[in-house]
């Protein structure tokens, strides 16, 4: 046999494959998650000063996770037998959801959780990876890569607590839209006027906004610490809706960063699904060529898209002074625009995709933390690892190939 | 034909350019580093550092990056994990893969290259060092791999799958750093043991001055550039992976397996970035401890960049980068100008080169109307 067969074998369909791992998620939970019978998982789901408390709930572990392991077998089995190309997406994500239920059961047995705090976290983490991948999608649709995001969101956050710092909250933030999108404008520049080669303009502006925001924090801001001294935004509660228990303090008590967010989500998908510029851009991105043939002015697409990328990111980099700690420390946006970009391309870069895959990133980002707390004995470093492994997992047995817009790195020379 | 177009021809020659690249190769690099000092000069200036300092931090720069021994020495020990993994990236930019995945293999190389050398410390120190690389080596390669078999078999994008492995090495060096047959005894912060004295790189210029931390991984690295020089130029497997990088249809047809391409070229990449791990380690760090990889993985792809991906390009862009970042520890110590100035000019270098006609539009005296290759 030859080397090259093993990497031929039979091709098993991704729905066969997708029910393998929920076959191996049943097995996990039904051999490494078992709960001895009679004990029981609290978990809170009211602070006690709401407006409509709710009752804590408690799960007798032993069973929840029997039934949790059967479920999963069931569709794993149904998947592995004669799931649709529909299902997979259902069938696993509701797969995993059973699977971190058992999980967080398996957790605090004996103990109890704040589940409401939890996924209210999950939701603020999420933000800046949110963002970064929206700011990724908004300048890949125009086939322009986004490797910067990383250096615009430090970019923002650094700007957030200058700007800030000298004229507010507001000031701060504006001026992290700007020098965002002027980062954007840069990279812009470099790729489509002087047609840099696309990833070294990305990882050279990263290099640059690392550079830049270091030197001034160890050469200014350790002498000038009132420079570097932001008012945080706080959380806003929305009247009536931040009353309804569980989703009231996850959505509708929080601050203006994940409003934000959320909106520009919502925007941006009708945008480029729903409206006219929102084709034509994505037409630049599939393909340049026949798009200026019928009129549309390709280099000012671009330009317009990846400025406004980074305004995006701009915005998104302001949370992490502005939306949390107000204060800028050196590298602190700490890879979040490359998860951002993993977001991106597990999302399929559309903006929900993007959305739901931050959220898995945020949501395991808290449950980190929380679990740090309740004392498991899974060491804490192999659950910060799983959100990354799962990405691995799901995006080679099930994404596949993921197709990115067709002219994607590719400058564009008119005729 | 005169002397000076002769003199030129030969020096292209002996670099492996393009014809009509000498400048590109030569010029371009001189005014791109001198634009990028006067930039640096004038975020200085910006931030409030009078023009005495400045003059004394570029004396300082230059002074500990190629001045003394012991700044040379310096350069080239910096020099040399950013070249090896340079090395690797620039192959899989041949190849048409992005392998954001250095720091990780790093990482995963040094770390397996630290508990090899303690567990067996009482091998000879030939045996024990060669060894050590290997399996440092290896375990970068075995990294790489699983990024390059998944690209392979399932299409899943290389640039997402390097980004979960750097971070999922992160968390594992966490975690190893914790186990007591890791841990250096006694210690409750996380460090590991350390390397034993027969397990280090030999030094080679302690008979100058035992501070002196140049090593002989300088060697290895310069056997690392031959070797690649050979690989992509001359050798079979260079011409599949170039053709693969070019266009991956061509070289399907044309018969070569664009899977073991991929598969190969990831975890040759991987074993360079591991080797470079397992180099620092034994050669200048002797222990691992959390971010013991301190960026080299990031700034081996700009290294790569710079160096346009031609082994002896990189060779040339990682003594820069050695030499900035030698230099810009010196200019801390004698200017007090913080050493982030230099990813600053670094930046700005990997832009000027990268982009050449940006140093065109701002210095057309210095090219020549005709003929441009790039």
């Amino acid at each position: 046999m030859r080397i090259s067969d093993i990497f031929n074998l039979k091709k098993i369909n991704r729905s066969q494959t997708s029910g393998i791992i929920l076959l191996i998620l049943s097995a996990l939970v039904l051999f490494f998650l078992n709960v001895p019978d009679g004990s029981y998982a609290t978990f809170k789901l009211s602070r006690p000063n709401d407006a409509l408390p709710l009752k804590d709930l408690v799960l007798s572990g032993g069973p929840f996770n029997t039934v949790a392991s059967m479920i999963l077998a069931f569709i794993g089995v149904r998947q592995f037998l004669k799931g649709g190309g529909r299902w997979i997406a259902l069938s696993l994500g509701f797969g995993f959801l059973i699977t971190i239920a058992a999980f967080l059961v398996w957790a605090t047995a004996d103990k109890s959780l704040n589940l409401t705090g939890m996924l209210q976290a999950t939701v603020v983490r999420a933000v800046p990876i949110a963002l970064g991948a929206l700011a990724g999608l908004l300048s890949e649709r125009v086939a322009v890569i986004n490797i910067a995001i990383e250096g615009m969101l430090l970019a923002g956050a650094f700007t957030g607590a200058l700007a800030g710092s000298l004229f507010g909250g507001w000031g701060g933030m504006i001026s992290a839209i700007i020098i965002g999108g002027s980062f954007g404008f840069i990279l812009a520049t470099l790729v489509i006027t002087f047609r840099m080669d696309q990833i070294i303009a990305g990882v050279v502006i990263n290099l640059l906004v690392l550079g830049l925001t270091s030197y001034v924090s160890s050469q200014v801001f350790s002498e000038y610490r009132n420079l570097n001294n932001a008012p945080v935004f706080r959380a806003i509660k929305i009247p009536v809706l931040s009353d309804i228990p569980i989703i009231g303090p996850v959505i509708f008590s929080q601050n203006i960063f994940v409003y934000g967010a959320l909106i520009l989500v919502a925007i941006t998908t009708y945008y480029l699904f729903y409206t006219r510029n929102g084709l034509r851009a994505r037409a630049v991105g599939e393909h340049p060529k026949a798009a200026d043939t019928l009129g549309i002015n390709v280099i000012r697409t671009r330009y317009f898209h990846v400025v406004l990328a980074g305004a995006v990111a701009g915005f998104g980099g302001a949370w992490f002074t502005l939306g949390s700690v107000g204060r800028f420390d050196e590298g602190m946006t700490g890879g979040r625009g490359f998860i951002g970009l993993a977001a991106m391309i597990f999302g399929r870069w559309h903006p929900v995709g993007a959305l739901s895959a931050a959220l898995v990133f945020g949501f395991a980002d808290s449950l980190q933390q929380k679990l740090a707390l309740l004392n498991t004995p899974i060491p804490s470093e192999f659950l910060a690892m799983a959100p990354y492994l799962a990405t691995i997992v799901v995006v080679a047995g099930i994404i596949g190939h993921a197709r990115p817009p067709g002219a994607i790195g590719k400058p564009y020379q008119k005729e | 034909m005169n002397t000076k177009s002769n003199f030129r021809k030969t020096t292209a020659d002996l670099l492996m350019l393009r014809q009509g690249a000498y400048r590109d190769a030569i010029v371009l690099p001189i005014i791109a580093i001198a634009t990028a000092l006067l930039i640096g000069a004038l975020i200085m200036t910006a931030t409030g550092v009078d023009i005495y300092t400045i003059g004394r931090s570029f004396a300082a720069l230059g002074h500990g990056a190629f001045g003394s021994i012991n700044a040379i020495s310096e350069t080239f020990t910096a020099a040399i994990p950013l070249i090896l993994a340079g090395l690797g990236i620039g192959l899989g930019f041949r190849a048409g893969l992005f392998n954001i995945g250095a720091e990780g293999q790093i990482i995963i190389g040094g770390l397996l290259a630290v508990i090899f050398s303690f567990t067996f410390s009482d091998l000879p120190t030939i045996v024990l060092v060669t060894f050590t690389l290997i399996v440092g080596s290896l375990a970068g390669a075995a990294y790489a791999g699983i990024a390059g078999v998944l690209r392979a078999v399932t299409g899943a994008h290389e640039v997402i799958l390097t980004i979960m492995l750097n971070l999922i090495s992160y968390r594992i060096l966490d975690y190893a750093l914790r186990q007591p047959f890791i841990q250096k005894d006694g210690r409750s912060d996380p460090i590991s043991k350390s390397v034993p004295g027969n397990g280090q790189l030999p030094k080679l210029l302690d008979w100058i001055d035992p501070n002196l931390r140049l090593h002989v991984g300088i060697f290895i690295m310069v056997g690392a550039v031959i070797l690649l020089w050979w690989l992509i130029k001359k050798s079979k497997m260079g011409f599949a992976i170039r053709t693969n990088g070019e266009n991956s249809h061509a070289a399907l047809y044309a018969g070569m397996n664009p899977k073991m391409v991929i598969i190969g070229s990831m975890a040759l990449a991987g074993g360079l970035a591991g080797l470079a791990g397992a180099v620092q380690i034994s050669g200048v760090l002797e222990r691992a401890s959390p971010g013991f990889s301190a960026g080299i993985g990031f700034d081996a792809i700009a290294v790569a960049l710079l160096g346009r991906s031609h082994p002896i390009g990189i060779l040339f862009a990682g003594i820069l980068f050695g030499g900035l970042e030698a230099g810009g520890r010196q200019m801390q110590i004698d200017a007090g100008v913080s050493i982030d100035l230099i990813s600053i000019i670094q930046a700005l270098v990997v832009v000027f080169i990268a982009a050449p006609l940006i140093i065109r539009t701002i210095t057309p005296w210095a090219f020549s109307k005709n003929k441009r290759t790039s």
